[in-house]
């Protein structure tokens, strides 16, 4: 072996000491995760790409049918079908696509979020990273939030692009123009607050699963479930009561786009039916009702007239589609707050735990 | 200066203590062996001096009275923990950023020097170097942090003799060229008669000796370390004697 080169002699005294600087975990974070966050660059990139692509003819076909006067011709009927004719994967949230998107932020949150604290306690790489002058909670605290901020930044880029995407099936003028016509709150979960704001839930319990349970792959299954329970908890249970919901006796007036969270008819004050009417009722009290115009059958608006002239009343409660950026911002605040608090548990834990 | 000062200090997993009772004071400048069998509590000592782990009962501190773990105390001491842990998938470059960038101060020429002798590319993933080389990787990363205090737990138990060597002739010239004082556990212990001038002895979750190598032979009337060690731990006395 030959000579050893040294270190220069300490001179520094510890008993007044600076920090190491916040900053300098950008680049820290940054070479440890960059993997990660390549890997969720990929997959929103090739989204975004995606969605490029079978966006761009959507919106040219729905231009196309919108400047089209009069909208009876036959020529604009038939741009009116290649609009309508447009189906993608994307057409709904019900649709393969749409249900793959509202599990982009949980395969964010959990594959970037779990291994954060999970690999280090797996691989007993802590004893270094904790040991080091930047100290164990600031450490902790440094690279959640900086993971936190660039997902949740990512989120909503991808979300403006996916309501681009959107917007020819929202667009007032499309109400007039077919079964697309849907209510904005179909997609709550993919808009701009809700989608990050998802993507930050799933980090956060991504990170306390970490550093709970210290080993990555258990870590991950259990922010899957978590974050499912918590979805499913939220729209079933949580959403419809964020603002008290409205109530309307006057269906026909209802706007397509409002958000009906249940619906029923009573007579007296006491319950009847939901849905349509039973074919006896009709028939005992308004089997003359004639037939719609130009439909066959029976109009229901003259079923439903005729109903309420014996007494039966049709309850509607809904929440109107003007309530959507309330809601949207009433979301991502407990949202943002249940993370926060996440966050705030894992360093809790960081600065505690016993090696 | 005390690099180390434990009075009652204790650390219970459980039902089960892990290290009991331990009061000591570990004199700056020397380079300290902390000798026991497996499972005797060496690194649950290490921990609570580095601030990894809290204590259960009494207390720790380090450099001459900072609290075990407060900023000031990882500020002055390095730390390299059992089987070297390293970030296998960042390059050797990366763990130089990332632990530069980590403390407020680092030596990157001795650093890259050191590495240069090695013989360690910057270039390689941590994960792809020998167990030697990790090991002196992770040393290297410690010393160029420029410490007071060089804490290693059982830091050649994975090496073979070669690399065994290297390992403890950059920890002596560390020591000699600026004075760190090093605190090593292993229970290996014909490596630690060349270069341990402290030795605290610990079974059973106790410290059984501590002192000063030299004053300890005399006392004993022991020829060497390993024949005090092992007649002390072979006795392994049920009340604890200290010093």
């Amino acid at each position: 072996m030959t000579a050893l080169t040294m270190p220069a002699r300490p001179d520094e005294d510890g008993a007044r000491l600076q920090p190491v600087p916040w900053r300098r975990m950008a680049g820290v974070t940054w070479r440890q995760h960059r993997y990660a966050l390549a890997g969720v660059a990929v997959l929103l990139g090739a989204l975004a790409v995606w969605l490029w692509i079978i966006g761009t003819p959507l919106h040219h076909a729905y231009a196309a049918a919108i400047a089209c006067h009069p909208a009876s011709s036959p020529a604009c009927v038939g741009l009116d079908g290649t609009f309508q004719g447009m189906d993608n994967l994307l057409t709904g949230p019900t649709t393969p696509g749409g249900v793959f998107l509202q599990v982009v932020p949980v395969l964010i949150g959990a594959f970037a979020g779990a291994p954060v604290l999970a690999r280090e306690m797996e691989t007993g790489t802590f004893r270094y990273a904790w040991t080091q002058g930047f100290g164990r909670w600031r450490w902790a605290l440094a690279k959640l939030v900086l993971l936190a901020v660039v997902l949740a930044a990512a989120g909503v880029a991808f979300s403006v692009l996916l309501s681009w995407f959107n917007q020819p099936y929202f667009a007032p003028a499309n109400q007039a123009l077919g079964p697309y016509a849907n209510s904005p709150f179909a997609w709550f979960n993919l808009r701009e607050v809700a989608f990050p704001a998802w993507i930050l839930v799933a980090f956060a319990i991504g990170a306390l699963a970490g550093m709970l349970i210290r080993r990555v792959v258990p870590a991950i299954v259990a922010t899957l479930a978590a974050y499912a329970g918590l979805l499913l908890a939220t729209g079933g249970l949580l959403r419809a009561h964020y603002l008290t919901p409205l109530v309307t006796t006057n269906n026909f007036n209802l706007p397509s786009t409002a958000w009906i969270i249940s619906q029923w008819t009573a007579k007296d004050g006491r319950f009847a039916f939901t849905g349509l009417p039973p074919i006896s009722l009709v028939n005992k009290f308004c089997s003359s009702v004639p037939a719609g115009p130009g439909k066959e059958g029976v109009s229901l608006e003259a079923v439903a007239q005729c109903l309420a002239r014996h007494g039966y009343t049709q309850w509607t409660i809904y929440q109107p589609a003007s309530r959507f950026w309330p809601f949207q911002w009433i979301q991502g605040g407990w949202q943002l707050a249940l993370s926060a608090l996440l966050i705030a548990a894992t360093i809790w834990l960081v600065r505690r735990r016993a090696a | 200066m005390n690099v180390v000062e434990a009075s009652g200090l204790g650390k219970r997993y459980g039902g089960t203590w892990a290290l009991r009772e331990c009061t000591l004071e570990i004199p700056a400048g020397r380079v300290a062996a902390l000798v026991g069998p497996n499972g005797a509590g060496k690194s649950t000592l290490l921990n609570l001096a580095v601030g990894l782990t809290a204590p259960s009962a009494g207390e720790v501190t380090v450099l001459g009275g900072r609290r075990a773990g407060s900023a000031a105390a990882l500020d002055g001491i390095a730390f390299v923990a059992q089987d070297t842990p390293l970030y296998k998938s960042l390059s050797v470059a990366d763990m130089l950023y990332v632990t530069r960038n980590l403390n407020r101060r680092f030596d990157q020429p001795y650093a890259k020097a050191r590495l240069a002798e090695l013989g360690i590319p910057l270039r390689r993933k941590a994960g792809k170097l020998s167990g030697g080389q990790q090991a002196q990787l992770a040393l290297t990363l410690a010393l160029a942090r420029r410490p007071k205090l060089l804490v290693l737990d059982e830091p050649v138990a994975m090496l073979d003799p070669v690399a065994r060597h290297d390992f403890m002739a950059t920890v002596l010239a560390a020591v000699s060229a600026h004075g760190v004082s090093v605190l090593l556990s292993s229970h290996v212990l014909t490596e630690l008669e060349r270069v341990a001038s402290y030795l605290i002895l610990v079974s059973r979750g106790r410290v059984r000796l501590a002192g000063e190598v030299g004053d300890l032979l005399a006392t004993h009337g022991q020829a060497s370390l390993e024949e005090l060690a092992m007649a002390y731990l072979r006795e392994t006395p049920t009340s604890a004697v200290t010093r």
